[in-house]
């Protein structure tokens, strides 16, 4: 047991995360139940699965938003609440509009003070402190542009450097590579991947396409139809697998470092025309 | 048949214009604050996309205002009974900006529809009645100003003191939640705040009008820069300008200010998207 600052005792190989029993449904729909599973420091877990399955409300259930039907979800040995400032969020990928009155650095000064009241000046420390979250996500050249000006990849940059201005335990991620090149794709997973690489900070990722983070993911959860799976990528994303889960002949086929799967029910997958993920 | 002449002479007439200014010292105090604080909650109605809000507010607000005159009680108290329940209505059920724009849709007409109602039983003077739909702040007391400036600026107040949490919530509600903002909480406020200065201006240039000053000087900041400074310093300038410059204007004709004020806020909107025209809004001035 280690003694920390606050007083609390807690054992270093302690879950960072941690769902046990978790079940969550609307209505007659059953989303997940009795999930259970840790997330460890320096962990980086894929959640996977098509539209509706539940990946987004997952997030929501550990960010405080959304309440389980049954289970705990418990977040440094504490159930989890709305608001905690030591989670780091990054949204779904969704273009600020042109017009926007807002630099770059402002809104990576959200993250910094953004939750403040009081009149809207910065302190020396908090401007030092931007700079510094500016220059670790490659934002520096583009700091005094208006975010609306910016693409899609630079403003999601930014989101990056403001969810890790409150030096976060855990990261969360919803489908922050949506709707970017391959080069900002790269971009940005390699931002999130280094942050965990060089704090620890354990990574719960949301996707539909885990290609871009294959690499990266110690583990997959996979959510389908009111079940999951959950393993290593190898264990996961197999033919077998997936075929048990979906209830019909699913195939994943690897290649050239790809994984792709076929056969997904179409009603399942409304942003994929053929059935088809490119897992 | 009125001749150009005529026409002139009932529009803008400085005669005696000295005098007429010190009547309407008060007038002029209280529209210079509200043009300012208008300007610059307007930044947030553009961001927040809640133009539709201020309009059904204000109709709502008419319809208090209305009431109070019919029952000989005091109009702007009115006035702000009919906006904050309109504008706590609105925050309560329309979290959702469909949602939203169903209720103002559902609201405003009713709203209306009551406040020509308590006008048509209204037994006094005509002038009162037009007052509340086109603006009547020659009309309005000394006491009733007081309280308009004292709103006004308890409004200034709240929006400088909630500036980061309502940025943050403006910019991306859900991120805002996730990272400590009470989301729910700012967006009640913002809306009480919108509703206080909806209702001071309901009696300053009338109910049918508010948005010249709640939404086009920002509508035009935002023309002219993207800057989190500029925006909402130009914004406050413009509506100071429109505001001032209306009464300004209307002293001596017969007419009321509300043209006045529309129209220079509508001609600094036009000037700030022809100088706009040619690049996109920079973090700074142009």
């Amino acid at each position: 047991m280690t003694a920390r600052a606050d007083g609390t005792h807690r054992h270093p190989t302690e879950p960072v995360l941690s769902l046990a029993g978790a079940a969550l449904g609307f209505g007659d729909r059953v989303l997940w139940n009795d999930l259970t599973i840790d997330v460890c420091a320096g962990e980086f877990l894929a959640v996977l699965g098509p539209n509706g399955s539940g990946k987004t409300s997952l997030l929501k259930t550990i960010l405080g938003q959304q309440q389980l039907d049954s289970g705990t979800a418990r977040f440094d040995g504490h159930a989890v609440r709305r608001g905690d400032r030591r989670i780091g969020y990054i949204p779904q990928q969704k273009l600020i509009p042109g017009g926007t009155p807002m630099r770059a650095r402002d809104l990576i000064a959200l993250g910094v003070n953004g939750h403040r009241f009081g009149l809207p000046v910065s302190r020396a420390s908090e401007k030092r402190k931007v700079d510094d979250l500016l220059e670790s996500v490659g934002a520096t050249a583009y700091a005094d542009e208006p975010v609306g000006n910016l693409s899609g990849g630079e403003q999601q940059r930014l989101r990056v450097g403001q969810a890790l201005a409150g030096d976060p335990r855990l990261l969360l991620c919803d489908e922050p590579l949506l709707s970017l090149d391959l080069q900002h794709q790269r971009g940005v997973s390699e931002l999130i991947d280094r942050r965990r690489r060089e704090h620890g900070t354990p990574v719960v990722f949301v996707t539909h396409d885990v290609n871009p983070v294959l690499g990266m993911v110690d583990r997959i959860l996979y959510l389908a139809g009111g079940q999951f799976r959950e393993g290593t990528p190898d264990e996961v994303l197999r033919s077998e697998v997936l075929t048990e889960l979906y209830g019909t002949p699913v195939d994943v086929i690897r290649t050239g470092g790809r994984v792709v799967v076929v056969g997904i029910p179409d009603s399942e997958t409304h942003h994929h025309s053929h059935g088809e993920v490119g897992l | 048949m009125i001749t150009l002449d005529e026409l002139w002479a009932r529009m803008f007439n400085f005669e005696n214009y000295g005098e007429l200014l010190a009547l309407v010292q008060n007038s002029l105090i209280a529209g210079a604050i509200l043009g300012i604080v208008g300007g610059l909650i307007g930044v947030f109605v553009m961001q927040r996309d809640m133009a539709f809000a201020v309009h059904g507010i204000s109709e709502l607000s008419f319809a208090g205002a209305a009431a109070a005159l019919l029952f000989g009680v005091n109009v702007v108290a009115g006035s702000l009974a009919g906006a904050l329940v309109a504008a706590i209505l609105i925050g309560v059920l329309g979290s959702r900006a469909r949602d939203r724009n169903s209720i103002i849709g559902v609201l405003m007409p009713f709203g209306l529809g009551l406040g020509i109602l308590f006008l048509a039983l209204y037994p006094g003077r005509s002038g009162n009645k037009f007052g509340l739909l086109t603006g009547q702040i020659i009309s309005v007391d000394d006491p009733q100003l007081a309280w308009l400036t004292g709103i006004s600026i308890v409004v200034l107040a709240g929006l400088l003191c909630m500036w980061r949490p309502l940025s943050f919530d403006s910019l991306d509600a859900d991120v805002a939640a996730a990272r400590g903002v009470p989301t729910r909480f700012v967006s009640l406020a913002f809306m009480v705040l919108l509703g206080l200065i909806v209702a001071v201006s309901v009696q300053i240039i009338g109910a049918l009008l508010v948005m010249a000053l709640l939404v086009t000087p920002a509508a035009a900041a935002l023309r002219l820069s993207a800057s989190p400074l500029w925006v909402p310093v130009l914004a406050m300038l413009f509506g100071l300008v429109s505001a001032v410059g209306g009464i300004l204007l209307a002293l001596g004709g017969s007419l009321p200010i509300s043209p006045y004020i529309t129209t220079i806020s509508f001609v600094i909107y036009l000037g700030a998207r022809v100088i706009g025209l040619r690049t996109k809004p920079r973090a700074g001035l142009r």
